[in-house]
């Protein structure tokens, strides 16, 4: 058995070294990001674009139409200001204080990250409204709407500003900072004149990250929304109602405009001049003494407990009841509404593996072509950039499309509707990923494993693979995790198969009778498994390390 | 042969033709942007040329893959495996190749001891200093048995101390294998000192091809005669020759005799003179010599040498280098002295067209 796997590798080794054999094998996967990812989108609203008249005739259609797109900007556009200036001063402690609590700090803002955002959504709404929550006792309720979109919206980007630019600060090289104080800048003074502008384009990648997670985000939002309508809301209440009009209108208009803004940040963004000529000696020097840093420390910790994390973890409270008072006997018995329940959350673990398996083997070429220029600047920038058109776009508007393309080909079973609606939404991730970790590895490895006389496929297999494990795994566990907890893409494509997040959505807005135990419960269990199958992954990572 | 690489509108290299002997140690100087590192990996295999042709023992190879091509490329950051011992670096070679392990880590072994590093085989790169990791990618490279090695400045990351300690064991460790080796890098001393025959790139071409001793002495351009060691460079225009010497009229009425007699009358000339070529003397020295006057402008001590500038009646710099233990307290700044060299210790040029500073600073 061992000599016909060793001929075996011996063969596809040989045949890597085949100019015509790497081409095909890039070509493919091309071909699969054209064929599966980038077009589905772009046709699948085109194929009912007549729809749209009934819109533009009825008013009433209309002007709430275009208040939910008008929302979706605004919204997305506010929280990533609000995000940036709350998140910045959090990543500059993480990544420059000397606390003992660094390293807690740093794993509490990932939270809103990691959980589900559906889990996020209701446990934001039992914060702000519940009657069991400390900040309702204390006289404060946010009642579900536009205030509440806010507050939920600005925890769930919040990380991804701070994650962002931690990891800028940590690579950042200090000998520009002590340059600058050995010329006599005080701290503020160097941050502001000499850090931030050397980090802009970061400052300006956390800012549009955050954008987009907003533009994009549906489930959590439907849950906090009340009456209220943006871009995502919209387009779900839509399809509940049957309008498919209004959707292919405001899902085309989403696409267009999240596209443009992108574009138009991207380019205003290069421009955009962060003043380094004037000091101002004794305002900086103030605002650098060890009483503002404190004073600011204290001031993002307070913003980050109370609009953050304690919000986000709120729903571990009616959780924890829920274990004692029946409903975790009625669950894991499996009766009533979590038959439903356990099939769904199969459901989501499947469709998650295949997706995932499914972008490793399609992405890691198109990695690669990126991540190594082999097309060339120009075609490698196109290449990034139709990569990266499905983060881009909101996914519930997404979604819309990609169901109106794929239930185009009618004897495509609502399952595999579903795997390649996941597999376009988590494509980015791990492309993404495994580009930046393969951009680590100094081509010269690769060059000299190859004068020493080894094969393409064995250089990949040997020199390739052991040095981009992690990040493999890790592509694969985001994609995995961004599969199961996705909800508005799969808002749009499901019809008859629920996966766990879309039927807990439906829990919450009761369209099935659905106790708070019952929903906490059910989204505990949701936010545990992803982790357990996170520790898994993570544990075979190690073991193998 | 006639090998020529673009990027973009770059070029790379344009019309590059040489021969390497078997067993032959090459080096190829140049500065940075030179051409170097692409000719270099263009003959490993890793890009191809836009045109020209590439032999191997006789033997077309423009097409042939770098894994297949038997030249193993040494780059200038080593490329150490970091997830492999420095044993499996070395074995990486042979296994590829389908060597049996057993065998393979016998052949690791062997150049492991040759490089003096079989002690420290269990260890990975990061735990091994910056000579040793040298050492250890000169094993990989010995060790898959190819008879060419590729180095890309093989010795450019390691301090000046070490560098001169492993110039040599580089030399030895060639010839002792058996090896075709073309090394690659910017230090004209390196070059001197362990190559057989220098090859001297500019912008992409070739400049000279020659043993150390020819290009050293027989300069074949200004770029080489300024690149290869330092030299004077004095403008001026052919006055009168006859069978010996020309005659050649400096600027400010100076005038000096060269053996050089193929350049016409009236001919705008380069006269370039080696400044460990020059004496420098407080009177008129005679003898034949071509004597220039001038004022000490700068004193260097080397150690074992001292440089003086001296800047002529004309308002030339030359520079003249002398054994520390004849000049040491000799001469002071604002000295008068005289500088001389003899006719056929001077080299002439044709005159540039982009002229003289150009043709220095166009690296």
């Amino acid at each position: 058995m061992a000599g016909i796997i060793h001929s075996f590798s011996v063969l596809m080794d040989n045949i890597s070294s085949k100019s015509s054999a790497k081409k095909l094998v890039y070509a493919g996967a091309v071909f699969f990001l054209v064929a599966f990812i980038l077009l589905p989108p772009i046709l699948g609203i085109s194929f009912k674009f007549n729809l749209v008249s009934d819109v533009l005739n009825n008013g009433e259609l209309m002007a709430r139409a275009e208040g939910a797109i008008f929302w979706s900007f605004a919204v997305a556009l506010t929280i990533a200001l609000f995000d940036l200036v709350a998140g910045l001063p959090m990543a500059w402690f993480i990544a420059r204080s000397s606390s003992n609590w660094v390293s807690v700090i740093d794993a509490l803002v990932d939270i809103p990250f990691v959980i589900p955002t559906v889990a996020l959504g209701f446990s934001t709404l039992l914060f702000w409204t519940g009657s069991n929550s400390p900040i309702v006792f204390l006289g404060i309720r946010v009642a579900p709407g536009l205030a509440l979109i806010l507050l939920l919206h600005f925890a769930f980007s919040f990380p991804v500003i701070v994650r962002v630019m931690v990891g800028e600060l940590l690579s950042y090289k200090g000998v520009y900072e002590t340059a600058a104080k050995t010329l006599g800048a005080r701290a503020f003074t160097v941050a502001r004149t000499v850090t931030l502008p050397i980090l802009r384009p970061a400052l300006i990648a956390a800012f549009l990250l955050a954008f987009a997670r907003s533009l994009s985000e549906t489930g959590a939002t439907i849950i906090v929304a009340g009456a209220f309508e943006n871009g995502p809301v919209f387009i779900k209440n839509a399809k509940d109602a049957g309008l498919e009009g209004p959707m292919v209108l405001v899902s085309f208009t989403l696409i267009l405009a999240s596209i443009a803004v992108f574009a138009l940040i991207r380019v205003l963004g290069t421009r955009l001049k962060i003043p380094v000529r004037s000091a101002y000696p004794r305002q900086e020097g103030a605002l650098s003494s060890r009483r503002s840093v404190r004073l600011r420390d204290a001031t993002t910790m307070v913003i980050f407990l109370l609009f953050v994390l304690i919000p986000s973890v709120f729903i571990t409270f009616p959780a924890i009841e829920a274990a004692t008072d029946g409903t975790l006997g009625r669950a894991l018995s499996g009766v009533g509404i979590w038959s439903n329940y356990w099939q769904a959350m199969g459901l989501s673990y499947l469709i998650g593996v295949i997706a995932t398996l499914i972008n490793i083997a399609a992405g890691l070429p198109v990695a690669i072509l990126i991540a190594r220029r082999r097309l060339g600047k120009t075609l490698t920038t196109l290449l990034e950039a139709a990569v990266n058109v499905p983060i881009v776009v909101p996914s519930v508007a997404l979604g819309v499309s990609l169901s109106f393309f794929w239930r185009s080909f009618s004897f495509l079973p609502e399952f595999w509707v579903l795997i390649f609606a996941h597999t376009t939404i988590t494509y980015t991730y791990f492309v993404q990923a495994m580009a930046a970790s393969l951009e680590g590895i100094p081509t010269e490895m690769e060059e000299t494993a190859r004068t020493l006389g080894s094969k393409p496929l064995n250089v990949f297999r040997r020199i390739i693979v052991p040095l981009t494990k992690y990040s493999i795994f890790s592509g694969a566990i985001l994609t995995f995790t961004r599969s199961v907890d996705e909800t508005g893409a799969t808002t749009a494509v499901a019809d008859q198969l629920k996966t766990a997040p879309v039927l807990l959505v439906s829990w919450v807005k009761h369209t099935v009778p659905a106790t708070t135990s019952d929903i906490a419960l059910g989204i505990s269990f949701l936010v545990l498994t992803s982790f357990a199958s996170l520790l898994v992954l993570r544990l075979l990572v190690y073991r193998r390390r | 042969m006639r090998l020529a690489k673009r990027f973009g509108r770059t070029r790379a290299l344009e019309d590059v033709t040489f021969e390497v002997k078997d067993g032959e140690y090459l080096c190829v100087l140049g500065s940075t942007g030179s051409g170097k590192t692409t000719l270099l990996r263009l003959i490993a295999g890793i890009i191809k040329p836009d045109e020209g042709e590439i032999f191997m023992d006789d033997e077309r190879v423009n097409e042939v893959p770098a894994e297949e091509r038997n030249a193993v490329y040494v780059p200038q950051t080593y490329a150490l495996f970091p997830h492999m011992t420095v044993l499996e670096n070395v074995m990486f070679g042979p296994m590829a190749r389908q060597t049996p392990a057993k065998e393979a880590s016998e052949a690791a072994m062997r150049v492991l001891k040759l490089v003096r590093l079989d002690h420290r085989a269990d260890a990975f790169p990061n735990e091994l200093s910056g000579g040793m990791q040298q050492r250890v990618a000169l094993a990989r490279g010995l060790a898959p048995g190819f008879k060419l090695l590729l180095l890309d400045e093989p010795l450019g990351a390691l301090d000046a101390r070490l560098r001169l300690e492993l110039r040599g064991e580089l030399r030895r460790l060639a010839k002792e294998s058996g090896l075709t080796v073309i090394h690659v890098t910017h230090d004209q001393e390196e070059a001197m000192t362990v190559a057989d025959r220098i090859l001297v790139l500019r912008m992409g071409r070739v400049q000279q091809h020659g043993t150390p001793f020819h290009v050293y002495n027989r300069p074949e351009n200004i770029f080489v005669a300024n690149f290869v060691g330092r030299t004077n460079f004095l403008e001026g225009i052919i006055e009168a020759r006859n069978r010996e010497k020309s005659t050649v009229n400096l600027r400010g009425n100076l005038s000096v005799n060269v053996a050089d007699t193929s350049h016409e009358d009236e001919e705008d000339v380069i006269v370039a003179v080696r400044e460990e070529n020059t004496l420098l003397t407080s009177d008129d020295p005679g003898e034949g010599r071509n004597v220039l006057d001038g004022e000490v402008t700068q004193i260097y001590f080397l150690g074992a040498y001292i440089r003086l500038e001296v800047k002529l009646r004309n308002g030339d710099v030359v520079s003249s280098l002398m054994p520390t233990d004849i000049l040491l307290g000799k001469f002071r700044v604002s000295d008068r002295v005289w500088v001389s060299f003899y006719p056929g210790s001077a080299l002439v040029y044709d005159y540039p067209t982009l002229g003289l500073r150009h043709e220095l600073e166009a690296y």
